[in-house]
């Protein structure tokens, strides 16, 4: 189980870009197609609230990738750093 | 024998205290999605474009984007100097800033200062939201008895969906009593009995900051603070400490994400497919919800006691899969519920109404046409046309404005509330246990903060954004009416799969470490 929970992390750091890339192309074709001010301002707002949630997932899969969900905390004397 | 009982009695006061306020601030949030319309006219008037941005701004960055800054100010401050106050304190935010509404006059009065007032308010309005939650989630939670967490936090659950229960009833009944014509009523609606519902917000905030205040402070965090172990730095210690931030990215990830979706799906955007995709009646659309609601609210409470004898992970992932799957069927069944094709008209009963109104200053008139279509199954269909009618007879008339209501019979108007039913027991097992799952997932003295910001990145953001995202995705693919569906349904399905995978099933017997 941890062996899949470890190679599913790659697949959450690829995701974070990827979101990006079709935000982004959405975004630009969507305001170059319908240039109101009302649609730049609803994709200016999808692009900088979900670019941070982006970064969010690869450092999720990060982690994944590096075994920190193989065990959960159980009490917060295991949450030390 | 008598200790027990007492520990009951006071864990109930303790929830209806806290999940009164808690109510009260989702009411106060949902008036002002519910009546936008009305208030964008007023403050927002389209012939001026930096209100109508104005207007934008305060729909997105307030509902969406301020809710989680608001968790991080108001979790902060709750770690710091403790639940009760804190959200004693987003509980006047809240109902100062819905007052306040209603009485900042119209943009004809006071020109450009009433959107600006209009927008402040609201952001504040999103602050106080995004304190509230993790404030009497975390409250009651410390309170209650080990074993029975689900049960007792699932009651703060609940409130959500009663404040929504609220505002929609309030305002229904507010538009129907101003005057005795339906029509009337609705006009001074319009005008200026909008402002009732918000007015109304302080008189339920007077008597819920009087219960809080008699409230104490919980007793996990008393005991920290007697011991000097609260912390010192509530943000560095939740996102700057890698071991609690893989848990605030967990939750966020496998599980509120997905929660947050199909909530909003269920309520928010079933109700605006109703009314606008499948062209119901404005009365029928919020009745149907309202009666879903009353159904099915019972469930967060069925749900949420059940997590603590089997576990809060798979009630709340089950619930997410059944969405991901029925979501399609389930909206389909309403548009061809609605869909007047279905039926056949009794031409018979037909009624067609011309109504010409001079327009001033010309010799043209505006013309309504309203036809009033009777189908079988009792659906009764009515169009309304309005173009101008030229008094030079050569000259022909632009398009019509054609607006279609439809009122539909008992039969069909009762299917649909077993649908919407359907989609909010999702609601019930997503949401049900998940108070007590963040809870549990996270240390006491920082529990407020960590807690607050991933429930309301996936409510806030994903959730909430969900009805914009839908209607956008109509817009872009033309073609399919159910195609922003996908929205939630790839969200709900990553955070499913996540969830399922990372999530473990233990109830935590003691959240006192």
């Amino acid at each position: 189980m941890n062996m899949i929970k470890r190679i599913a992390g790659v697949l959450w750091i690829i995701a974070g870009p990827l979101a990006i890339y079709y935000l982004v192309k959405t975004a630009v074709a969507e305001i170059n197609r319908k240039p109101l001010i009302d649609t730049k301002i609803q994709w200016t707002v999808f692009v900088i609230v979900f670019i941070p949630i982006a970064i969010g997932i690869v450092i999720f899969g990060y982690y994944a990738v590096k075994g920190e969900y193989d065990h959960l905390p159980e009490n917060s004397a295991e949450i030390t750093d | 024998m008598n200790q027990p009982t007492n520990e009951v009695q006071s864990i109930r006061k303790i929830i209806a205290a806290s999940s009164v306020g808690t109510v009260i601030e989702w009411y106060d949030f949902y008036i002002f999605g519910s009546l936008a319309t009305v208030i964008a006219s007023q403050f927002f008037p389209k012939t001026n474009p930096t209100a109508a941005l104005l207007s934008t701004f305060a729909t997105f960055a307030a509902g969406f984007i301020v809710r989680p800054f608001g968790a991080l100010v108001f979790g902060r401050l709750g770690d710091l100097i403790g639940r009760k106050y804190t959200f004693l304190l987003t509980l006047i935010i809240m109902g100062s800033s819905t007052f306040a509404i209603g009485l900042v006059p119209g943009y004809q009065t006071i020109g450009f200062a009433a959107p600006i007032i209009v927008l402040i308010l609201r952001l504040l309005q999103g602050l106080a939201l995004g304190g509230q939650y993790g404030g009497a989630a975390t409250y009651v939670a410390e309170h209650a008895p080990p074993g029975r967490r689900g049960f007792f936090t699932s009651w703060i659950q609940t409130t959500a969906t009663l404040g929504m229960f609220l505002s929609l009833g309030i305002i229904l009944i507010t538009r129907h009593v101003l005057d005795p014509d339906l029509t009337k009523s609705i006009s001074k609606f319009n005008s200026w009995g909008w402002r009732i519902p918000f007015l109304l917000s302080i008189l339920l905030v007077i008597v819920s900051v009087y219960i809080r205040l008699r409230m104490k402070e919980s007793p996990l965090y008393v005991k920290l603070k007697t011991e000097g172990k609260t912390s010192s730095n509530p943000l560095r210690e939740s996102f700057a400490h890698r071991s609690n931030l893989k848990m605030v990215l967990l939750a966020l990830f496998g599980a509120t994400m997905g929660q947050g979706v199909v909530w909003y799906t269920g309520q928010f955007y079933a109700q605006s497919f109703i009314e606008n995709s499948c062209k119901i009646d404005f009365d029928q659309s919020r009745t149907i919800l309202l009666w879903a609601i009353l159904f099915a609210t019972p469930f967060f409470v069925v749900f949420g006691g059940w997590s603590d004898r089997v576990g809060r992970k798979w009630i709340m992932l089950v619930g997410m899969l059944l969405a991901i799957v029925t979501y399609r069927p389930l909206f389909g069944k309403l548009l061809s519920t609605a869909d007047e094709k279905n039926k056949t008209e009794i031409l018979i009963k037909q009624e067609i109404n011309t109504n010409l109104k001079p327009i001033a200053g010309t010799q043209n008139s505006l013309r309504t046409t309203i036809t009033r279509h009777f189908l079988d199954k009792g659906m009764v269909l009515t169009e309304t046309k309005t173009d101008t009618a030229y008094a030079d007879p050569g000259r022909a008339t632009v398009k019509p404005e054609v607006k279609v209501s439809k009122l539909l019979g008992t039969t069909d108007y009762w299917t649909m509330i077993v649908i919407v039913f359907i989609m909010i027991l999702y609601v019930t097992m997503v949401y049900g246990p998940i108070a007590a799952f963040l809870v549990e997932l996270f240390p006491t003295k920082i529990r407020y903060t960590s807690m607050s910001l991933p429930y309301h990145i996936g409510n806030g953001i994903f959730g909430g954004l969900t009805p914009f995202i839908a209607l956008l995705l109509t817009t872009i693919y033309t073609g399919d009416k159910l195609v922003g569906l996908y929205y939630s349904i790839i969200v709900a399905g990553l955070s499913f799969l996540i969830g399922a995978l990372y999530l473990r099933n233990r109830i935590d017997s003691d959240v006192n470490n």
